[in-house]
């Protein structure tokens, strides 16, 4: 296009486009000395009830449980028995090892993808852990720690990541994409943001019905720019809907930093101020912290008081996923200097200080988690691995896309099922 | 009501005295009987309570069955449909209402990606058992954004079914069955016909929904199976695949020009009721296609395709499409826009002079 032209008669300044920059890329010294780290136990815990208004404060700061000392400090403090506190630490070093060995299955060859949540780990195991496991939960795909908080079994996650002949999804979905009615877990998705409308509609039918279980869901602070979170926002205000909207800030959308979801002129949780919804901004690598906030906002659905969005300011220690690499685009420093420290290690420590934990223990449980994972594997491996033939059969690609077979999936269903005996003389190569 | 028309229901019409409703009453009455039967069945949609709809639709239904059944939602489509799969994955049946076709398209990923996969990518797990109810179509001066027929972007989704009805009789039995289908519903509606079956001659007067057979409708509970067509006429000359408003229109001009159709409203897109047009086309070997929306990729290709597909040796003359043209809906151009009574009869000679 042409030029514009400069007004002769004005003396109006050019226009000036603001185009977000990280400030560490590959290679460059880190320091997080801007970000604001409040002492823990300093900030108050208004009642359940409190009107969104009135706890403005508790969307700029950080709630914060676990200090410096490993003891648990302030009101927040969820006053967890030290048996709750183990189960805790187990889910999430369990989520830690299974993370590794999967990653390292993608690597290997054995599926095509895999994403990992190290560092962010207690965001979901828990906040989970304070939701009834009635409650229903609309994850986005890095809450793997939910499913293995509820018990949900490691060779189910497996099957569904080898997308074997055991995958209850029948070898449909992406990796990690878990999906368990049982466990009162939705579907995964993969489009970002589409799940928030959905857990407010489904917090609605709740509300309809007059039932007592509520609904939560988790996003990332790149994908509140999507409509669906304001228009979740919005329901959950209008209706005064059940239901927690959990944004898990862990700084990096792929290769773009918070700062392309509007983290450089205000925090995640003072979107919900906007609408009128309690906002809490929370230290997401202080399990204790990510379990209170949980709670408080469980406590306010459940008596009636409305949705409640919590912003978990965490750091994603690794890539997206298998498919990126983080060197290309930040710098290698900015997870060792993270000011929050690691959510795994810092309730290990806060056990230890309490006296109920030591490092062999530790060390035990880690072995533990790393040897069940593996024995999981190979009992998953018996049921094949991505694209060694072991899948479901052909004719389920046709089934589940209506409850019902229309006549031309019916007609496709034999055309796909001709083609691949055409190529190998049988419907399947292997036996 | 028309012959072919298999119905299930308890709905007694033959010793019933006529009773004769507008499209809009069907659709209300549908939306009553199912809020009244089914616990789980909810409507909402902008203006869709206490108003009772733009068009009417929903007229007194949030008085009768409360708020917490028939409630007005924010603007916003996305919104809408998300907290519809929501509620379905919760065990509702809940009926959404898009005000205008015009203004589906912000939660389009709502359906496409999330309300039409949900069942297939979870195995089963969840299914999204909405019904989308929406008026479509144009010739109410409704310019570019209170006109369009956007049917071919949901005929063109795995998992969507999608639905049209022409007559109050099927608008009222298509409905129910839609709401209590399991799978995604759309529904859309014709609004140039609400209240008379309009033939395309918009210079004469419409005539009222009262004097058309199809306007008797029983006042019971009765479903029309989806994917079955409706024979509107039978014939030998031609046959005519249409749905919707088009339907009329096409067997006015055939009446005018004396053309003996085989006239098939179509009913529903998604599934198709291939049977029934293979039948026809196989009887006649000439083909009209008609509808409103625009003819690149619309609807007509689909059907195009099949018929040359599955009837080739049947044909004795190339299938002829007509459509509204390639254009957004003009307001002020709008009745040369609108595939009317001139292009089709223009086709009709065509086919006949092959």
């Amino acid at each position: 296009m042409a030029e514009p032209a400069k007004p002769a008669d004005t003396n109006r300044p050019a226009l000036a486009l603001h185009v977000p920059e990280p400030t560490y890329r590959p290679g460059d010294p880190v320091d997080f000395a801007h970000i604001e780290v409040p002492a823990a136990g300093l900030q108050p815990r208004p009642d359940e009830s409190a009107l969104p208004a009135d706890m403005k404060d508790l969307a700029y700061t950080l709630v914060r449980v676990l200090g410096d000392d490993n003891q648990a400090h302030g009101p927040w403090n969820p006053r967890l028995s030290p048996d709750t506190l183990r189960t805790m630490l187990g889910h999430m070093a369990m989520v830690r090892a299974f993370d590794e060995r999967m990653f390292r299955g993608q690597r290997q060859g054995k599926t095509s993808f895999y994403m990992k949540c190290t560092g962010e780990e207690a965001t979901s195991v828990a906040s989970s852990m304070a939701l009834a496991s009635d409650d229903m939960v609309f994850p986005s795909y890095r809450q793997q720690g939910i499913l293995i908080a509820r018990g949900y079994p490691l060779l189910e996650m497996i099957n569904q990541i080898y997308s074997n002949r055991a995958d209850k999804l029948k070898g449909r979905q992406l990796p990690i994409m878990y999906s368990s009615r049982e466990h009162s877990f939705f579907s995964i998705s993969g489009n970002l943001a589409t799940q928030c409308p959905q857990a407010v509609g489904w917090a609605m039918a709740s509300a309809i019905k007059g039932d007592s279980r509520i609904a939560a869901t988790w996003v990332g602070e790149g994908s509140t720019a999507e409509g669906d979170f304001h228009a979740a926002c919005t329901f959950a205000a209008v209706y005064n809907a059940p239901v927690i909207l959990n944004v898990v800030n862990n700084q990096w959308a792929i290769s773009s930093f918070s700062g392309f979801a509007g983290g450089e002129r205000t925090t995640f949780a003072a979107r919900g101020l906007g609408y009128g919804i309690a906002a809490l901004r929370v230290d997401g690598n202080d399990a204790l912290a990510c379990y209170a906030a949980a709670e408080w906002a469980a406590n306010r659905a459940r008596g009636n008081h409305g949705p409640t969005l919590i912003e978990y300011f965490t750091y994603r220690a690794e890539g997206h996923s298998t498919s990126d690499d983080p060197s290309g685009y930040r710098s290698a420093q900015e997870r060792e200097e993270w000011p929050l420290g690691d959510p795994v290690m810092r309730l290990k420590n806060h056990l230890i200080a309490i006296g109920e934990w030591d490092e062999d223990r530790q060390t035990a449980m880690d072995v533990e988690c790393a040897e069940l994972v593996k024995a999981t594997t190979k009992e998953a491996e018996k049921n094949g691995i991505l694209g060694h033939g072991l899948h479901h059969p052909f004719h389920t690609m046709f089934e589940d896309v209506y409850e019902e077979l229309p006549w031309h999936l019916e007609e496709q269903a034999e055309q796909a099922i001709r083609e691949r005996i055409t190529k190998f003389g049988s419907e399947r190569p292997f036996g | 009501m028309s012959e072919d028309t298999a119905t299930v229901g308890d709905a007694v019409t033959a010793d019933a005295p006529e009773r004769r409703i507008n499209m809009i009453e069907a659709i209300n009455e549908a939306l009553d009987i199912m809020l009244t039967r089914d616990p789980d069945v909810i409507i909402m949609g902008e203006d869709v309570g206490y108003f009772g709809g733009v068009f009417r639709a929903t007229a007194g239904l949030q008085a009768k069955h409360g708020k917490n059944r028939v409630f007005d939602t924010p603007i916003s489509e996305c919104g809408i449909i998300g907290a519809a799969v929501g509620m379905g994955a919760y065990g509702l049946r809940p009926v959404p209402e898009i005000q205008f076709a015009d203004y589906i398209y912000p939660g389009l990923d709502q359906l496409i990606s999330e309300a039409a996969r949900l069942r297939y990518r979870s195995a089963g797990d969840y299914i999204a058992p909405m019904t989308v109810r929406s008026p479509f179509g144009g010739g109410i001066f409704g310019g570019q954004t209170h006109s369009q027929s956007p049917e071919a972007l949901f005929t063109h989704v795995a998992g969507l079914k999608t639905v049209i009805p022409a007559t109050p009789y099927d608008a009222k039995g298509l409905l129910i069955a839609a709401i209590e289908d399991n799978d995604p519903v759309i529904f859309f509606e014709p609004k140039r016909i609400y209240n008379g079956p309009f033939t395309g001659f918009y210079d004469k007067p419409v005539e009222p929904w009262k004097k058309h057979p199809d306007s008797v409708v029983p006042e019971g509970y009765y479903r029309i199976p989806l994917g079955k067509a409706r024979h509107v006429r039978e014939g030998e000359a031609l046959t005519v695949l249409a749905y919707g408003t088009m339907v009329h229109v096409a067997q006015a001009v055939c009446e005018a020009k004396g053309v003996d159709a085989d006239i098939l409203d179509l009913r529903t897109l998604v599934p198709l009721d291939i049977k029934a047009i293979e039948a026809s086309v196989e009887k006649t070997g000439r083909v009209l296609i008609v509808h409103e929306a625009t003819r690149t990729s619309g609807f007509g290709a689909e059907l195009s395709a099949l018929v040359t597909e599955r009837c080739f040796y049947h044909l004795e003359a190339p299938v002829e499409r007509v459509t509204g043209f390639d254009t957004p809906y003009p307001h002020s151009l709008e009745w040369a826009y609108f595939p009317g009574p001139v292009r089709i009869g223009e086709a009709i000679d065509k086919l006949l002079s092959e």
